[in-house]
């Protein structure tokens, strides 16, 4: 029987997948280290499910033990489950090891292979760690090996240029991002002194509206936080790594950089909820920033032509719109929008992969006409693909709806026009992505595809079925249950539901199939006409805005510079200061020894020579001769004589 | 030997060294097997003074006393605590894994470990001494081997780095003489006894003058700017294990003579040089940060990142407080196995290339696996990864720091993000992308090295896991400490 004890397995199994493979894996177990992988990650859901499905019914565990004293304040580290925790954890283990599953057949004959599944079962480990953490630090440790995981999948055929370059962004945009989330949480501590989310959840209930607790200091805090989202969940300005990190194996694209990772940053302001119900003046920066991202990045979208990058810019807009619902109050909304997209961008990614294992090109201009070819793949891509352009009754219309309802019913009318904007920006990139690889026909002949075997298809109709029926939870067909289970655990503004808001949303995301089926099947010289018509549009959507290159120009290559500047400062400057001291010390000394020499030295030699000089005349006088002394005494006699007569 | 294990810890060295004087110059591999012995040994007592060592005492431990120049009141007086006794295991175990690291040493071998183990004794006298004639006698004993040891088994500027290093620490330690005797001349009685020193009030602006010229002599030892460029010449002319010595052990004699001498002795001027330290401490951070940066030689940019690490430990003394002393003290002993390693590593790659140029490089991850996966896990720890020991440090240093000031908290962690740029920059100059084919012939990391490299990977581990282990030694020492500073 499977108790909440056993949680503490969960993160452990995938753990002892990676030791296991990153030390034997190469040698001894090859192939096998993905089932190692699997195996452990299918046993971690198995726990984790019961636990989860009774935290779903209301029950709720903890657990933890001193890791540290802070001053004289322990530091516990443990886990919490409540509904937040239960309902990612549900998400992770299950979309995590669909995605393992599908990893055995696509990364099959890779020379790194076990090292593959090493780092996976790694990331698994620290991304069901920061799940059920219970406190700040535990969930940034675990952060930052996620962070280490994606870097090093991200650069796993690290051979390439790219590849590398790309995964040095990543970790080092991320950790731009990171140090806000430190900074943030150090903030809290001051301002709360603890950094236990339940305690945390305590404290600041007891307080809204009170002015007990320093806002300011809560507000600084919030605000750091949330950098760490913005880093993480690739939200705007800092969201340039999401597309590079497509250089990573597919299935890694799917795990990390769609499904679970990126959306960590969205579980922080989750899990910080309570912080940022307090410090109201913060929360329309988040939205303010998660509208931006949901926007630019459909609209970037719109003309990208390698297949991983639109899903790569397709997730960074969906995430701008779990980060804005979370700006609008919206915790049951964001949350639900996090579970529902991490089905169906999986799935996404996975078809993406499929279609890549099958063709060997990511170029949607050299594809076409794939369905009948691999029409598995297909099938489920497009499943996917209404998902997400919310095409009731699929799991991505509920909780879009949800997160267009906060819009709504709070009145934000500018956010939601904009997202609904994006909404059917999103519904045509999408189909424009599905008429150009499975419909049409065959645009490039060097194109052979086959179908991917079945343990790549089998997590692929898994997903599907996932994608279709998540939704349901926050559906009217069970009364909006999910929201209520999250509403359960923090206190937050809910709008009954609008039949103007889903009138909306479907008409948008028809509008934009609609659109995409004529401009990329029916009248396909329209799309290029369009591109001339609007040229900067076009220009500054295919250019990412520019991005990449301004922040070359104006950061990277200054910080280079200033480091480079300074060395210089060390090595001339300061070193300079040094060899100078060293330099007029030795000259100094080299004065001082001419002194010596000529004028010390001088002198003595001087006297030397002087007494030898006289000597050698008084010498003279020494003949040894009595005649001469007798002579020199008479002479003497002879002076005083005349000297005595003068006087007197 | 339990009475006397101080005096056991700092003498085996030297006993060993006089040994290897008896043992004819031809049988260079008995000279290693007897430093190779020595070092263990040392380890060995050390963890035997662990097991004597209680760490829930805040006092000083296993005290030795002898009148050494009763003239003048000097004595021979050991003794540790929860600050020094960290620094005393770091130096058994760096030196153990840096003699098993001299490998590259291919002359002269009988003088080479006579000095290297001199070396030792001279550390753990440091670490030791509670008298400050004797600490100042034996803080000079390091500087001769250690001159030596640069100048004659060092790269080619091994001669301008040598005496570069001599006179730096020299001209500090004559203002630390300086200061030592006008603490001995303004105590009543006279004495040199640290123990007996503490507590005695001082004039303020007694202190901050004698405060200032401790302050130099440890200032180039940390080093703090801008008395660190001795620095990064040292470390590049050095072979290969006295630079890990150099990182490992000697850097922390300068942050150890604040623990020890400066603040005990000088509380008053400790907070009035407070806000002084804490620029210093980030000017070091982000300014070797950036420097390092810059580096296309590998020895150097680990020399400059030293400079930016350290002045965490700095960053952790200015904060005045507990989760401050804490981090300081967990980053010196952290960053000595860290920066060791990196200098092994560095060490392995040159023995085997006979280049540093990191440009140079590229690719080597294919080539040697081995090797790609260790320095990645240094370059790892070196940047602060959690669960990884570099992380516990400089989280409680800035947890403490700001408490302190917002202002240089933030400032600090600019340097964090520098340390990710230039260790990652170097792991994909040096093992990412294509392979260089000059290179296509080079090895992958022998069993040897790995032997050198794994026990500090342990311990990064394990401190990274669980840190409160190792802290646990310190707190009450620290605590105490604190107490004396009256805050």
């Amino acid at each position: 029987m499977v108790t909440a004890n056993h949680l503490i397995w969960v993160p452990v199994l995938p753990f002892i997948a990676f030791v296991v493979n990153i030390f034997f894996g190469a040698r001894f177990l090859k192939e096998r280290a993905a089932w190692l992988s699997v195996a452990t990650s299918t046993v971690a859901c198995v726990i984790a499910l019961p636990i989860c499905w009774a935290v779903f019914r209301g029950a709720h565990f903890a657990n933890d033990f001193t890791w540290l004293m802070l001053g004289t304040t322990p530091l516990k580290f443990g886990y919490l489950m409540d509904p937040l925790s239960a309902t990612l954890l549900f998400m992770v283990t299950i979309v995590g090891t669909l995605i393992q599953v599908y990893a055995t057949g696509y990364m099959h004959g890779d020379p790194r292979f076990s090292r593959f599944f090493a780092y996976v079962s790694l990331f698994m480990s620290a991304m069901l760690t920061l799940v059920i953490s219970n406190n700040y630090l535990l969930f940034f440790m675990a952060w930052e090996i996620m962070g280490l995981c994606s870097y090093l999948l991200i650069g796993f055929y690290f051979e390439k240029d790219s590849a590398a370059n790309a995964s040095k962004k990543a970790f080092l945009t991320t950790r731009v991002g990171d140090i806000g989330f430190l900074l943030g949480f150090l903030t809290l501590f001051t301002a709360i002194g603890t950094l236990d989310f339940a305690q945390m959840n305590t404290l600041l209930a007891g307080h809204v509206g009170h002015t007990a607790l320093n806002t300011g200091l809560l507000s600084m805090a919030a605000l750091f936080i949330f950098c760490g989202t913005i880093g993480k969940s690739a939200q705007f300005p800092l969201h340039v790594w999401l597309p590079d990190a497509m250089e990573g194996p597919t299935p890694v694209s799917a795990l990390i950089h769609a499904a679970t990772m990126v959306a960590a940053g969205v579980f922080l302001v989750a899990r910080s909820f309570s912080l940022f119900m307090l410090v109201p003046n913060v929360l329309p920066i988040v939205t303010a920033i998660g509208t931006i991202t949901a926007f630019m990045a459909a609209f970037i979208a719109l003309t990208q032509n390698d297949i991983k990058r639109v899903l790569a810019y397709s997730t960074i807009s969906q995430l701008g719109y779990m980060v804005t619902a979370m700006g609008l109050s919206g915790l049951g909304a964001g949350t639900f929008h996090l579970i529902t997209h991490a089905f169906f961008k999986a799935l996404l990614f996975l078809g993406a992969g499929s279609v890549i294992h099958g063709t060997h090109v990511q170029d949607i201009r050299e594809m076409g006409g794939l369905f009948k070819k691999m029409p598995h793949t297909a099938v489920t891509f497009i499943i996917a693909s209404l998902a997400l352009a919310g095409i009731p009754p699929l799991s991505g219309f509920w909780s879009k709806d949800e997160i267009l309802l906060s819009a709504f019913g709070s009145g934000n009318y500018l956010v939601f026009g904009v997202l609904l904007l994006t909404a059917f920006m999103t519904a045509f990139y999408m189909f424009r992505l599905i008429f150009l690889t499975f419909f049409g026909q065959a645009r490039n002949h060097d194109v052979h595809a086959h179908e991917s075997p079945a343990l790549m298809t089998l997590p692929l109709w898994c997903l599907a079925v996932g994608s279709v029926v998540i939704g349901i939870p926050g559906s009217p067909f069970m009364h909006h249950w999910f929201q209520k289970f999250m509403a359960e655990m923090v206190h937050y503004p809910e709008y009954e539901p609008s039949a103007v808001v889903m009138a909306c949303s479907i008409a948008v995301a028809v509008l934009g199939i609609t659109l995409a089926f004529v401009m990329y099947l029916k009248k396909t010289t329209w799309a290029p006409a369009v591109a001339k018509k609007f040229p900067s549009f076009y220009r500054l959507s295919f250019n990412k805005f520019y991005f990449d290159e301004f922040y070359v120009t104006y950061l990277i290559k200054p910080f280079h510079a200033l480091g480079r500047l300074l060395f210089g400062f060390d090595a001339n400057v300061v070193d300079g200061g040094v060899n100078g001291t060293a330099s007029v010390t030795m000259f100094l000394s080299g004065v001082k020894q001419w002194i010596d020499t000529y004028i010390v030295d001088g002198f003595m030699n001087f006297l030397g020579t002087a007494v030898y000089f006289l000597n050698s005349v008084t010498k003279r006088f020494q003949t040894g001769v009595v005649q001469n002394y007798l002579l020199l005494a008479f002479l003497g006699f002879l002076v005083f004589i005349i000297l005595e007569l003068k006087l007197t | 030997m339990t009475s006397h294990i101080l005096s056991w810890i700092i003498f085996t060295p030297l006993i060993g060294a006089f040994t290897i004087l008896f043992v004819p110059k031809s049988s260079a591999p008995l000279i290693k097997w007897i430093a190779l012995a020595t070092t263990a040994v040392v380890l060995g007592l050390v963890c035997h003074a662990l097991t004597l060592f209680q760490p829930g005492l805040s006092g000083f431990q296993m005290m030795e006393r002898t009148s050494w120049i009763p003239q003048f009141n000097v004595q021979y007086l050991l003794g540790t605590d929860g600050i020094s006794f960290p620094m005393v295991g770091l130096t058994a175990i760096i030196s153990l894994l840096a003699c098993l690291a001299s490998g590259s040493i291919k002359e002269r071998h009988k003088e080479y470990f006579f000095l290297y183990l001199l070396l030792e004794t001279g550390m753990m006298a440091s670490f030791l001494a509670l008298d400050l004639f004797l600490f100042y006698v034996v803080w000079e004993v390091v500087l001769v081997p250690m001159y030596f040891l640069i100048g004659i088994w060092g790269g080619p500027r091994r001669e301008y780095a040598a005496i570069k290093f001599f006179l730096f620490t020299l001209a500090g330690g004559l203002f630390m003489l300086l200061g030592i005797l006008s603490v001995y001349f303004a105590a009543t009685p006279h004495t040199f006894d640290i123990t007996q020193l503490v507590g005695m009030p001082r004039s303020l602006i007694f202190q901050q003058v004698v405060f200032m010229a401790f302050f130099l002599g440890f200032a180039v030892k940390v080093p703090i700017f801008p008395f660190h460029t001795w620095l990064p010449d040292a470390h590049v002319e050095a072979p290969t294990p006295i630079s890990v010595i150099l990182a490992g052990i000697l850097l922390k004699m300068g942050t150890y003579g604040f623990f020890r001498f400066s603040y005990p002795l000088f509380p008053e001027a400790t907070h009035w040089f407070q806000p002084t330290m804490a620029t210093l401490a980030i000017i070091g951070i982000v300014y070797g940060g950036f420097v390092a940066l810059a580096q296309t030689d590998f020895k150097k940019m680990v020399a400059y990142s030293s400079v930016s690490h350290m002045g965490f430990v700095l960053l952790g003394l200015a904060a005045l407080n507990a989760n401050g002393f804490r981090g300081a003290m967990l980053q010196m002993f952290t960053h000595g196995t860290i920066t060791g390693g990196l200098f092994l590593l560095v060490g392995v790659l040159y023995d085997r290339s006979h280049s540093r140029d990191m440009n140079g490089f590229g690719g080597l991850g294919a080539k040697m696996p081995g090797y790609a996966g260790i320095l990645t896990f240094f370059a790892l720890a070196s940047l602060g990864l959690p669960a990884l020991s570099g992380f516990v440090s400089e989280f409680l240093v800035l947890l403490g720091s700001y408490q302190y000031s917002k202002l240089a908290t933030g400032l600090s962690t600019l340097g964090i993000i520098l340390a990710a740029a230039y260790l990652l920059y170097m792991v994909q100059r040096v093992l990412l992308g294509k392979l260089n084919p000059k290179w296509a012939s080079l090895t992958d990391i022998k069993f040897v090295e790995i032997l050198t490299l794994a026990p500090l990977m342990v311990l990064i581990v394990v401190i990274g896991v669980y840190p409160s282990m190792i802290l646990n030694y310190m707190i009450p020492t620290l605590d105490a400490l604190l107490k004396t500073l009256k805050v």
